[in-house]
Parts: C-alpha cells; structure tokens; sequence
C-alpha cells in the first residue's frame, strides 16, 4: 500500500486545529491553487482521475467541468448526509481533519468558479458538525474562506448546514431540495445540478472525502496521484468495514487491492470458528456477494463486473450464523422506512417487498411468493425519479437469487410449523 | 439569544431565507421540547411562512418530533452492521430499563454512521459504543444526573489506527427482532 493520503496524520493530536494542520503542510494546495489559472487547478483535477466517493463514482474533474462559464451565481455543494448503512468514513474526516476538508472546498470552488458553498451534514453528527462550525471560524480569521480569499479575486462564503435525518437527503436533488428548506424530495432530472441546482443556479455537488482529496491532489499534482490505483479507479479510498468482523473501522486502501486483504488483513475476518456467508461491498444499497468473490480486486470496475457496485466503500460482513431472511428483512425495512413516498413503485414496492418477507417469517409464503418478490424488484429498478428504490431492490433480488434454497427452506419449515399448530 | 433572535440570524446566512427551516425548527424544538402547534406557528411568523407549510417540512424529517416527547433522546442504532453485533437486544434493554420515564425519549434510529462501535447509540447527540446489556443501567443513571455518558465509551475519543479498540464478544444471535 502507498503512503495514506487522507489518513496521513489522522490521530495527530489537535489535527482539527488551525495551528497542527498548518503545521502538516496544511493549506498549502489552496495557496498553490491560488497561484494557478483556475482552468489550470480543473485540468489537475481532471487529471488525477478521481472519482465521486459517495456512490455514483462520476468523475469529479469532469463534473466540475460541466458548470457553465462566465460570472453568474454558481453554487459548490459539499454532501456531507452520510446515511448509507454501513458508511461512516465522512464522520471521520470531519471530526478528526475538517480543515482538509474546508481546504478541499475552497480549491474546487475557485476551480468551479463557484462563491458560495454549504456543507449540508446530516443531523445526527452533531459533534461533527461543531467540529467543523469551529474550523470554519479559524479558517474565516485566517483569510481562507470569505472576501478574496488569501488576497486573490476569489470570494467564497461557507456554510455549515445541518439535516434533521433523512436518508433520502444524501440524494443530490433532495438534499437540494431539504437546503432550501423543504421536504427533502428528489427532483426530476434532466435539468441537472450542473445547470439548475441550489436556488436554479448551476451547482457542484461532491462528497466530503470527494473534496477532502482534493489537497492532496494539487499538493503532489493530478498525474502523480492518477499513479495510485488502477486503470479506471485511481487513488486510494477509505473503507468503512462493520458486521461480522473483528477489528470493525475505517481503512485506507489503494484501490485495486483484494477484498480478501481489506475483510481479513484489515479487518480481522469474522471471529474464530465462523466464515464469510455474504458481504455488501458499497454499504447496504449493493447486491450481495460470496464468500468466494473475497478474491475481487476492490476497485470501482471489479465490482461492478461482478454484478454489485463500490458505492460508498461500506463492507458489511455477514457471518454463516446469521439467517438471511434476517438480514432481507432489516435491509428492506430500512428501505420502506426511508422511501419518500413521492414514487409509486418505490413507495409500495418497498412496503410489500417488507410484507412478503415478514409473510416467510409468519409462515404463510409459498413458494411462489419468491417469484412474485423478484419480480417487484425488477419492477422498482429503473422506474423512479431517483434510486432509492433500486438501491432496495438490488440487495434484496441478490439475496434471493444466491440464497433461494434457503428462502426455500425457511418458508417449508415455517409452514410446517404452522401447520403442526405452533405459534410463530 | 431568544429565539426569534436564533431564526434571524439563520435567515440571513442563505440567499433565499426559507432555506433557514430546518435550522429554525431544530431551534424551536430546543426551546418548545417538540414542533408543537405553539412552536410552528412561532417559526411561522418570523419566516413569514404558514404554519401548514412548516408542520409539512416536520413530518418529513426523522430528529423533528411531531409529538411531545421526554427531554433527552437516546437513539439506538437498529440497522444491520449494529444489528448483526445485537443492537436489537440492546434496543430492548434500554427500552426496559427506561419504563415509564416521562424524561427519556427511547427511539430505534435508523444508521447513524457508527458502525465501527456497534453496538451504539447517540444520547442528545453524544455517540457511545459498543454498548452491552450491563452498560445500560449506567447510561441511564449518567443521564439522569447530568454526567457525561458513559465516557470512556464515547466516540470522540476514539483513535482511527487503534481498531482493536473494538474487539470484543460477538452475541451468540446475530439478529433477534423485536417482538412484533
């Protein structure tokens, strides 16, 4: 593994203070960015390959790309709604290292032309976002947020915004929707943030381990930094590994790696005596894999030719103990609970994918409820404004396509329990 | 600062002021204890917004209470990374061992971005884990009087590189949903 990046000085004490992150060489890159053409800090960018961390993986430089020129009002959106289950290496950065952050910010604004900014952060990190409204204030006194910042014709305000727990909020266009004080639910696209965002303005919008890379990339440049990793996935990524495993936490890995290193090396592998029944690789929205699939390189392409995604680098082990009719039911519960309502397939295909589960549980399935239940996934993915549905429907119809003998099974023996006068 | 003073001054942060609802919501219901009728139609009249509109924006969000609840919020976290290490044992425990206190508000929380010390909870917006069934009567009693909880448990005090921090008993079943 290269050296870390993000996790360079990570527990260094007072890292989220002005002073100890200067004293790290911080602030260095927006000085240096500053210095540059803002096309020129773009083409860095664009060079270093990096791709968005919270789950779409778009290339970063070529979205800030997409923002239309001249001088109207554009908006740089950092996402900070953190809610995928399974994910948690944004609250990391946050707590341990804001300033990296707040640097990030302000070198893709000045890139993005782009002179107001918010962190929208999710309300339950309310530690986190102290942390951050506290490295604001030292950033503002020190001239790198506000009016010409550092003394350049680049003027930007920050804002620290935070949610009030909605998952669908982490979806670009409901978290739009939730900054402008609104329910937070998604928009139709076309148009995109891109021309029509925040308040209709052209709008960035970048997760925060996203933007917190962004230093390290003018610090070494965007070839340097395109070296790391592979092909179509550069860099290094920080993994949130949580569920079955025995040192749960947040790692960074260069990509590319074998999964086997992170869930075993890494993460110590479930505990003695269990194995690897499944895994999401990118939190609880991507399809299961196999214990045999360990052997993927985790990269953005590895996994998605294996049928999941990387998504927001979220491992959830899930040991041979566990049902998995349990953990269908906890992860399409999530789903339901959080669907906004605004589209029917999501709205009720989540409610009755949770129905059908429980009827398994209660021992009224059949059988053939399985096809029925398949079928509604296929019938979500693809049909609404936005992917909340799918990100239901993906896991669930992978539980059922590799676990269908024991879906099978459990349905039998909760049927026959029932029929033998039990109590379920 | 009162609280029309709070919403103001989260007004003029944002180019359009209506982007300050949740913010002044969040202050209302720190001062009101929940979004009541008293509270919205308070928030209503500084933002220049109808009462309706706002209880709309309430109901959509999970941390903004619709309905009068005990002053300190203890949220355990029920999603799959903590429920696979027993957060629903957990949820129970806590459940039980709060009762009847009119004081404490015991909600099963949806991820909260804590996994890495599941089993945990958020208490008033306090991150503490792994919690087991034998801390809950000390979670309960530093609440009541005040303490910080459970410290050495708490999140913020967590080192990135120190992930044995975590190791501990996996619950012998991974899953057990609460009674339906």
């Amino acid at each position: 593994m290269s050296e870390p990046l993000l996790f360079k000085d990570i527990d260094e004490p007072g890292l989220a203070t002005r002073a100890v992150y200067e004293r790290r060489g911080g602030y260095a890159s927006l000085r240096r960015a500053l210095q540059m053409e803002s096309d020129a800090v773009l083409a860095e960018l664009e060079a270093s390959g990096l791709r968005g961390r919270g789950g779409a993986g778009f290339a970063m430089g070529k979205k800030v790309s997409f923002l239309p020129k001249g001088s109207i009002d554009k908006y740089l959106v950092c996402n900070a709604d953190e809610s995928e289950p399974g994910t948690f290496k944004d609250r990391e950065l946050m707590q341990k290292t804001p300033h990296m952050l707040i640097e990030g910010i302000a070198i893709a604004s000045y890139a993005a032309g782009a002179n107001k900014s918010f962190i929208y952060i999710r309300g339950e990190y309310v530690h986190q976002a102290d942390v951050l409204d506290a490295a604001l204030a030292e950033a503002r006194e020190a001239g790198y947020v506000g009016e010409n910042v550092l003394g350049s014709d680049h003027s930007l305000s920050l804002v620290v915004h935070r949610g009030a727990g909605a998952y669908i909020c982490g979806e670009e266009t409901g978290l739009l929707d939730s900054l402008e004080g609104k329910r937070g639910n998604p928009r139709l696209k076309p148009p995109f943030p891109a021309n029509q965002g925040l308040y209709q303005g052209p709008t960035l919008i970048n997760n925060v381990e996203t933007l917190s890379t962004v230093p390290a990339i003018l610090g070494m440049g965007g070839a340097e930094y395109a070296k790391l990793g592979t092909e179509t996935s550069k860099g290094t990524k920080l993994v949130s590994v949580s569920g079955h495993v025995q040192r749960p936490g947040n790692y960074e890995i260069e990509l590319g790696i074998p999964s086997r290193e992170i869930v075993y090396g890494l993460a110590g592998g479930p505990p003695d005596g269990r194995e690897v029944k499944c895994w999401f690789p990118g939190g609880s929205s991507s399809p299961v894999l196999l214990a045999d699939d360990l052997d993927l390189p985790y990269d953005f392409d590895s996994l998605a030719k294996a049928g999941s995604m990387l998504g927001s680098g979220a491992i959830i082990v899930v040991d041979d103990a566990t049902p998995i009719l349990d953990v269908a039911l906890k992860v399409a519960k999530f789903y339901r609970h959080e669907s906004c309502g605004k589209c029917t397939p999501c709205r009720e295909g989540t409610n009755w994918t949770v129905k059908m589960l429980e009827r398994i549980e209660t021992g009224e399935a059949t059988p053939m409820d399985l096809e029925i239940m398949a079928s509604v996934q296929e019938q979500i993915i693809g049909n609404c404004l936005c992917v909340l549905g799918d990100a239901m429907a993906m896991p669930i119809g992978s539980l059922i396509a590799k676990f269908r003998d024991e879906f099978e099974q459990h349905i039998e023996t909760a049927r026959g329990a029932v029929a033998a006068g039990a109590v379920v | 600062m009162n609280l029309r003073e709070q919403i103001e001054a989260k007004m003029a942060l944002y180019p359009d002021r209506r982007s300050a609802a949740l913010p002044a919501l969040e202050a209302a219901q720190r001062v009101h204890g929940w979004c009541s009728p008293a509270a919205l139609a308070e928030v209503a009249e500084v933002m220049d917004l109808t009462p309706a509109y706002l209880e709309s924006v309430a109901t959509f969000y999970d941390m903004l209470e619709t309905e009068p609840v005990g002053r300190h919020s203890i949220y355990v976290c029920t999603n799959i990374s903590c429920s696979l290490r027993g957060a629903d044992a957990l949820y129970e425990a806590v459940r039980e061992a709060a009762g009847e206190d009119a004081e404490l508000n015991v909600r099963a929380f949806e991820c909260l971005g804590a996994c890495d010390i599941a089993p945990m909870a958020s208490v008033d917006g306090v991150y503490v884990g792994p919690l087991e069934a034998k801390d809950v009567p000390q979670l309960l009693d530093d609440i009541r009087a005040g303490r910080p909880v459970l410290p050495d448990k708490q999140l913020s005090r967590r080192l990135v590189a120190d992930p044995n921090a975590n190791s501990q008993q996996f619950p012998e079943h991974p899953i057990e949903e609460p009674a339906r």
